[in-house]
């Protein structure tokens, strides 16, 4: 078929996702931070999607803190990635679905290095040979977790208990979306919308009934930075990029940030803390926090999930104003509950920022 | 000949990340980390491509090239298809490979980056392991975090976690098998060397500046490295 006029314009801004069979690699920063997100994004893709997920019991870490923080030479990096393909090609799949956006740069990059230079890696075979044994096939399709909850957004929004819309007003809620750096800025043409007009969230927040906000630090960095976080003494980097973000998105009163890489919602939820701490000032209602979110918390918010069973409970600016408005049923007194209903204990609370 | 830009070229980062720069700053324009420091990603790359082999040495000792964040905002713009941030990350290796990292202030704190994160990978094969890092190292992760610090497990529990189990799951225990594999990986392809090499540089220079070191996190040349911050880095 011969694609004529917008159609082909868009064309180079759209990207193929697998429909099903998915190795799924976990997220380091994910894991330690928004557990609750795993266990969401594994449910929703398996009990309502009905979609074949693997998780292979000895992959591990693709290395990309400690490559983007310098100390793992890219060799050693292009290897270990080598490796998770091996898993991946003797468990039977061939689509690797990474959770974390670092991990998906780090095979972004790993693939356009060796369609470039070859000899590069043919060097890496040889090196997973000598340290393992093993060898494998590159993937057919490599696509970010939140790739496939954007190509189910439809699906799950057939299935919405609540949207994305105050239930008083009746008018859709208001949202940022920030996308990971490594999701599109290397190599724009993996990512949906590329690196010009990245849809992934803004698709998920359209579907789902909410209005996305643009505004003029929409693509400025979190300010993880590696490094610049990493390390204490260079974190005024960190906290200066999301601030920069906070100032710039505020005159638009947003009901909510939703993220798709793993560090950026735990950086622009734990620097509205630390920003209100040094200077006084928060960017939510009423000395609040403007919530933020990763997308497998809002899909599992959609589709009627518990808010503790997701992990809201573990953000240090409460959800509770989002859900209010959003009309999700929850229960307070069950927040800080182990897994048995056993309470432990009431966090205590920030001197500025009020929390819930 | 053995030159630094020579040994610059051999990293394909190098060769994809700087092919004719036109030195039109849109590199800086768009950087996070130049409204930040005092910081210039257009100037770093006309200084390599000069190939003044002094320059680079200077560069490859300066605190300049540890401002980068990586976020790789540069590779989008550049109407070259140049990535700065490539650039400055075969700078950084080959640094850490000549022990020149240690002669900055930020360049020093690689240490801390290898005994933090890189430990992690080694011991348990995740890049984060964060079980006892508390908000004395990360004051800004607030009361929340002392609160799931101190119900680590329980919390992970709570979210469906298999922390420390069998099989597979979150935060689960990699096999050992798992993590030797890793381990020879880095034998083989240079990382064991890297990090011994930011090991033996970075004691050399705290015998130098006669701070106390020792393994780990609790000692007087990490403590220093960690957090000391001369304020001459920003751009006010």
């Amino acid at each position: 078929m011969k694609l004529e006029g917008k159609e082909a314009i868009w064309k180079e801004y759209q990207k193929e996702i697998a429909d099903d069979r998915y190795f799924y690699v976990r997220s380091c920063v994910r894991q330690n931070f928004f557990p609750g997100s795993e266990t969401a994004f594994l449910k929703i893709m398996r009990e309502e999607l009905g979609k074949d997920v693997y998780e292979h019991p000895c992959h591990t870490t693709c290395t990309g803190i400690g490559y983007h923080g310098d100390i793992v030479p890219i060799d050693t990096m292009m290897t270990v990635v080598a490796r998770q393909f091996a898993l991946m090609t003797e468990a039977g799949y061939q689509n690797l679905a990474p959770s974390c956006i670092t991990s998906f740069g780090i095979y972004t990059e790993v693939l356009d290095t060796w369609h470039h230079f070859p000899e590069v890696e043919a060097r890496v075979r040889e090196y997973l040979r000598k340290a393992t044994g093993r060898e494998f096939k590159i993937p057919n399709n490599l696509a970010h977790a939140s790739d496939l909850i954007y190509k189910f957004r439809k699906e799950i929004a057939q299935k919405a208990k609540f949207k994305l819309v105050d239930k008083e007003t009746g008018k859709p809620l208001k949202v940022v979306d920030h996308i990971g750096c490594h999701y599109a800025k290397m190599f724009p043409d993996k990512g949906v919308g590329g690196a010009e007009y990245p849809y992934v969230l803004a698709g998920m927040i359209e579907d789902w009934g909410g209005e996305v906000i643009d505004y003029p630090e929409r693509r400025h960095c979190c300010g993880f930075g590696f490094r610049q976080y990493l390390v204490q003494a260079n974190r005024g980097y960190s906290i200066a990029c999301s601030h920069k973000k906070f100032e710039s998105m505020e005159p638009y009163k947003p009901d909510m940030i939703l993220t798709n890489c793993p560090g950026c919602p735990m950086f622009l939820d734990k620097w509205q803390y630390a920003i209100a701490e040094m200077e006084g000032k928060t960017y939510g209602k009423d000395g609040y926090g403007i919530p933020v979110l990763t997308y497998e918390e809002l899909a599992g918010l959609v589709l009627g999930y518990d808010p503790w069973d997701l992990g809201l409970q573990v953000h240090q600016v409460s959800c509770e104003p989002l859900l209010e408005k959003m009309g999700v049923k929850y229960d307070p007194l069950k927040k800080y509950d182990d897994k048995n209903g056993v309470t432990l204990g009431i966090p205590e609370k920030p001197s500025v920022m009020k929390v819930h | 000949m053995d030159t630094l830009y020579n040994k610059l070229l051999e990293d394909v980062r190098f060769q994809e990340g700087s092919k004719a720069c036109i030195n039109c700053g849109t590199c800086t324009a768009i950087c996070a980390a130049a409204e930040f420091y005092n910081y210039d990603p257009r100037i770093i790359v006309d200084t390599v491509q000069s190939r003044d082999e002094e320059e680079i040495e200077t560069l490859l000792k300066s605190e300049t090239i540890w401002y980068c964040g990586e976020c790789m905002s540069c590779k989008t713009r550049c109407p070259r298809g140049n990535a700065p941030g490539l650039v400055i990350m075969a700078l950084r290796s080959l640094s850490q490979e000549l022990g020149y990292f240690v002669e900055s202030e930020k360049g020093r704190q690689q240490l801390a980056v290898k005994r933090t994160v890189g430990q992690w990978i080694l011991d348990y094969g995740y890049c984060l392991y964060l079980e006892g890092v508390g908000t004395s190292m990360h004051p800004e992760q607030g009361p929340i975090w002392d609160w799931k610090q101190k119900n680590w497990a329980k919390v992970f529990e709570r979210l469906g976690a298999n922390y420390k189990g069998e099989g597979v799951g979150i935060l689960r225990k990699i096999p050992e098998e798992a993590l030797d594999e890793i381990r020879r990986i880095f034998d083989v392809t240079g990382g064991t060397d890297r990090f011994a090499k930011i090991e033996k540089f970075s004691k050399d220079k705290a015998s130098e500046l006669n701070l106390e070191f020792g393994d780990g996190l609790d000692n007087e040349y990490f403590s220093h490295i960690y957090t000391h911050n001369n304020q001459n880095h920003s751009r006010e």
